[in-house]
């Protein structure tokens, strides 16, 4: 009975955090298409339609997804048969298992059992958001060496070399806030931000790591392979790595990308805008700065504060969606030395200046 | 490049205010014509098939012929508009008209749209204003090139666009005919 309810609590939390990232992914897609449109004076597409149902184009991503599996799977001749159906696969599979250690809540307690809300417990939950991050990579590296294209390859390597950029910057930045936090637990570093600087404003990481969040936050991006950082694909002129795929193949290259926008503003919420912390808001209700305080119901604390690691996510996709159709793409050139000669000295600076800050007013907020 | 400028930061921050407040402006409008403010409109889009502009009355649509008041053509088949078409897509065969007081009447009246460049000389050239080009209809097209000829009796049917510019006619099927 008890290994029954376990495993059942277990599977609850992977499949909450499985279809929180696969919905928000197929969503994007529709944001991504709604949110150009009316920034730019546009309708956008609302012509999907069940038994005459618009609902704003709710459903072009379902015709999306209808039209990638009808559609020819092609294989060039000399592309290598494993890895070129593999590499997709891969992409996808590690965006989705990155965000597995970010918490959406805090503990629930239900009939006497204390349940994390995140996927997976790790103590070293940062490194491992990272590490998935990072092999996510190597489905793009083995499309582009597979595909038997020089423009592919080529591709692939631009994306490596992206990538890798990206991920030194985003390393060294997420640096401060664990030594701020003082833990590599998700967790505990969202419950570290669940603190009040004197006596009233939240110790966010955006509050005691600002330059480490804008940092973090363009190394991100980066990370995304989306516009400005582009490259790798450059979909209008230069050719990407994922030239040679169709299909739903090629409609999964497209959904890990998304999938790693939800994964990199899950991680921007956890690291820097308190997770899902909402401000005043402690286990026992209410309670503002001046000493007012009001009760709340175990149950309903814990879903506001997973409403508003929801809440948050979707901001920060928004922000990031907000770059993506706001800039132009940065050159190769250009985009390493924004991560080489910019973002990583920086985010080195900011390591040193936190320590100096840490060991002069002794010890964490 | 000024200092700022080459920071990046101040130059994406001014280029994200301008798109995030064209973002909630028009938000604004599209909530306000949901709620019905019927003016207020988010988007400079025309969705075409549902909305059209208006067109001009000087627009050149597909081309009709006038007919009398007993719906025989008022074309008396001289050929000056077959003459004068620089695409040659006018097909005219002439017959004798039962009344003697008209000279003659057009057995065919073939008109090969796909050849058409639409430059209404034909218009301009008729001498009994038979043809004009005032049918507002814009969207022909076929699948064969025999279904781009419209003859006698499809030019015939159709009626002049209202005062909206819009046609006030069905837009002709195509009859596949061979050219």
């Amino acid at each position: 009975m008890s290994l029954a309810a376990d495993l059942g609590i277990a599977f609850g939390r992977v499949a909450f955090v499985m279809l929180f990232v696969l919905n928000m992914g197929g969503l994007l897609t529709w944001v991504e298409r709604k949110q150009s449109a009316i920034m730019q004076d546009r309708i956008g597409a609302n012509r999907a339609s069940i038994l005459g149902l618009r609902l704003f184009g709710l459903f072009h991503p379902l015709a999306d997804a209808i039209k990638m599996l009808t559609k020819e799977d092609f294989r060039p001749a000399r592309a290598d048969r494993v890895l070129f159906g593999l590499a997709p696969f891969v992409s996808v599979f590690f965006a989705l298992t990155a965000f597995a250690s970010i918490p959406f809540g805090d503990t629930l307690r239900v009939g006497g059992r204390e349940i994390p809300l995140q996927a997976v417990t790790l103590n070293v939950g940062v490194l491992y958001v990272f590490a998935m991050l990072s092999l996510g990579v190597y489905g793009v590296m083995m499309a582009g060496w597979s595909s038997g294209n020089n423009f592919a390859l080529l591709g692939g390597q631009r994306a490596a070399a992206l990538m890798i950029t990206a991920e030194v910057a985003i390393g060294a930045s997420i640096m401060g806030v664990i030594m701020v936090y003082g833990s590599l637990n998700m967790m505990d570093i969202v419950r570290g931000q669940g603190t009040l600087l004197w006596g009233w404003l939240p110790a966010w990481g955006i509050v005691t790591q600002p330059l480490a969040f804008v940092l973090f936050l363009t190394a991100g991006i980066a990370a995304t392979k989306r516009i400005p950082f582009d490259m790798p694909e450059g979909e209008s002129e230069i050719i990407g790595y994922f030239v040679e795929y169709s299909g739903m193949k090629f409609g999964m290259f497209a959904m890990a990308d998304f999938l790693e926008t939800v994964v990199i503003a899950g991680m921007t919420t956890s690291l820097f805008l308190g997770g899902w912390q909402v401000p005043y808001l402690d286990a026992a209700g209410v309670r503002l700065p001046w000493g007012w305080t009001w009760a709340l119901p175990h149950l309903l604390v814990v879903l506001l504060q997973v409403g508003a690691f929801v809440l948050k996510v979707s901001a920060v996709i928004f922000f990031m969606m907000l770059i993506r159709w706001t800039l132009p793409r940065f050159r190769y050139d250009q985009a390493m030395r924004l991560g080489w000669l910019g973002l990583f000295p920086l985010s080195i600076a900011n390591i040193v200046l936190t320590g100096l800050v840490l060991l002069l007013w002794g010890g964490r907020p | 490049m000024r200092v700022l400028q080459r920071f990046y930061l101040v130059e994406v921050l001014s280029g994200v205010a301008l798109t995030t407040a064209h973002f909630f402006r028009n938000m604004g409008r599209h909530a306000a014509h949901a709620l019905g403010k019927k003016d207020a409109r988010g988007a400079v889009t025309i969705q075409y098939p549902d909305e059209r502009r208006p067109y001009s009355p000087r627009l050149r649509t597909l081309h009709r012929l006038v007919r009398r008041e007993d719906g025989s053509p008022r074309c008396v088949a001289c050929m000056m508009c077959e003459t004068v078409c620089p695409a040659h897509c006018i097909y005219i065969v002439a017959a004798e008209h039962p009344n003697p007081e008209i000279e003659k009447v057009p057995a065919r009246f073939d008109i090969d749209v796909g050849k058409c460049v639409f430059c209404g000389y034909c218009v301009e050239a008729c001498p009994e204003d038979a043809i004009r080009m005032d049918t507002g209809i814009l969207e022909f097209s076929s699948y064969t090139r025999g279904g781009m000829i419209y003859t006698k009796e499809a030019l015939l049917a159709l009626e002049p666009a209202g005062p909206d510019g819009r046609p006030r006619s069905p837009i002709p099927i195509p009859a596949d005919r061979t050219p």
